[in-house]
């Protein structure tokens, strides 16, 4: 029970996005898990001509997803941060929250249909939660950097965030 | 220069006014050491960094290859020898970045823009970033392409991420190894003055393929005349960084070597652009791609039934 009131904390931090060490503190892994997870299963189902053709497999999200927080965070230390290697992991985990639920609301509006109107609507959705999640995680992640190298460790999850809402975007059912 | 009425004991004067008097006077202060020489080194160092390495010349690069050699000495198992890789700040990536997109002609991009300390950053990260333009563009410029039609059905084509990525980390990674192995192996034949460590190589390899991130994104513009005149300017910018790296290394050996050195790495640049435009992007009036691409050993291999006339 305490560790599900600190899993919930930790959601109302990434929502509400301003610096805590206590976040930083008490890293756990049970966040991320979870979305990744529940990202991975709604962004199956997608359709395929051939297998070649289709959208990523449950296991290529999962790998995506946490092969890059660990390159970003290999990345971040090797340039210089002061964050731990799971710290780092926990906070990179838990700001996928908004595109998780952008993929909510995307698989909701397309049950609605699959025209030009839900596309547009999809793409303020999307982009919007990828400022969000990228906003969210510099606002923790920046700090732990020296000055001079902000740049070259915000830009990786930056790519990171936007291959996640590439994979949401162009998500079409069956 | 002291004579001998300077030896004569002088009033000490505001150390303002001797100042005024003479500029260039060493100043000493009590509680520092001399810094001077070194500050007056540093002042010239900011602004022309460059022109200051070229007048120095070997001078400043045996000072820091000196300085190279000292970093570098932690044991390969250890953290820190890997944090060596990752020495640059912001604005020198960004230096180099630019270095690879606007080649200076006679200037050396290693000796200018690297010297001696080779990053893993830039490489790796415009890698990345080179291999996500290229599937999204692929995917967006097909999307576009077949938009009209009312049997066309919209896939993502994820599996074309991980072929992108095997193709380009490999052309990054291998294609450096096998030129600093030749290199090395021509090295103990002729006596070169320019030789290049891996790193720099891989460097330089790199930066160089930061030109065709913004090609793949103009890629999308579904007309084959744009396409290829992108690809020529693309290939000229970031060939000619290379070819200018890398013919000071081979130009002391055997003409004809040296010449199908320099010759082969443009061609597989060439055929690195190539091959994605022709793999990623679907031609923008027919179905099929009908590219023919040239092997390096003069015979033409065609790797679909054009449409077209076929190129012999």
């Amino acid at each position: 029970m305490r560790d599900l009131k600190a899993v919930g904390k930790k959601f109302v931090h990434v929502m509400y996005p301003k610096k805590s060490s206590a976040l930083l503190r008490d890293w756990d892994l049970w966040g991320p898990l979870v979305l990744c997870v529940s990202l991975a299963l709604m962004l199956q189902g997608g359709s395929a001509d051939s297998k070649d053709d289709g959208g990523p497999q449950f296991a290529e999200v999962f790998v995506i997803i946490w092969f890059g927080a660990v390159v970003i965070t290999l990345n971040s230390k090797l340039l210089g941060g002061t964050i731990s290697f799971f710290q780092s992991l926990c906070v990179l985990g838990y700001c996928v929250l908004p595109l998780t639920v952008a993929m909510l609301v995307c698989r909701l509006v397309l049950l609605a249909g699959s025209g030009t109107v839900s596309f547009v609507i999809r793409l303020i959705v999307v982009v919007a939660m990828f400022g969000w999640s990228t906003l969210a995680s510099t606002a923790f992640l920046a700090d732990s950097q020296p000055p001079n190298r902000k740049a070259l460790v915000v830009y990786p999850i930056f790519l990171f965030y936007f291959v996640i809402s590439w994979m949401i975007l162009t998500f079409t059912p069956q | 220069m002291a004579t001998v009425d300077d030896l004569k004991f002088q009033e000490f004067d505001d150390a303002a006014n001797l100042l005024a008097a003479n500029p260039d006077a060493t100043t000493i202060s009590i509680d520092e050491p001399v810094e001077i020489p070194k500050n007056q080194h540093s002042r010239l160092q900011e602004p022309g960094r460059e022109e200051d390495d070229e007048l120095l010349g070997t001078d400043d690069s045996d000072k820091t290859e000196l300085l190279a050699g000292q970093k570098k000495s932690a044991p390969f198992w250890t953290f820190e020898y890997y944090q060596t890789f990752f020495d640059v700040d912001t604005y020198q990536v960004l230096d180099r970045i630019k270095g690879s997109v606007f080649p200076v002609p006679g200037k050396n991009f290693v000796r200018l823009y690297i010297r001696s300390n080779p990053d893993l950053y830039g490489p790796f990260w415009i890698c990345a970033t080179l291999v996500f333009t290229i599937a999204v563009s692929g995917n967006l410029s097909n999307f576009f392409i077949h938009l009209g039609k009312p049997t066309y059905h919209y896939v993502p084509e994820f599996r074309k991420v991980s072929i992108a990525a095997t193709a380009i980390y490999a052309y990054a990674w291998l294609i450096p190894l096998a030129l600093w192995g030749f290199l090395m192996w021509r090295n103990s034949k002729v006596m070169n003055i320019v030789s290049y460590s891996f790193l720099e190589i891989v460097c330089v390899y790199g930066y160089s393929l930061f030109i065709y991130i913004p090609t793949a994104i103009l890629w999308i513009i579904p007309q084959k005349v744009v396409r290829w005149v992108l690809v020529m300017f693309s290939l000229c910018l970031s060939g000619s960084v290379l070819v200018m790296t890398f013919w000071p290394a081979v130009r002391d050996d055997n003409r004809r070597i040296a010449l199908a050195t320099v010759g082969t790495i443009v061609l597989l640049h060439a055929l690195l652009a190539v091959g994605c435009l022709a793999y990623f992007f679907d031609a923008p009036e027919l179905d099929f791609p009908a590219p023919i691409i040239p092997a390096h050993n003069g015979t033409v291999n065609k790797i679909t039934m054009p449409v077209s006339p076929s190129v012999q």
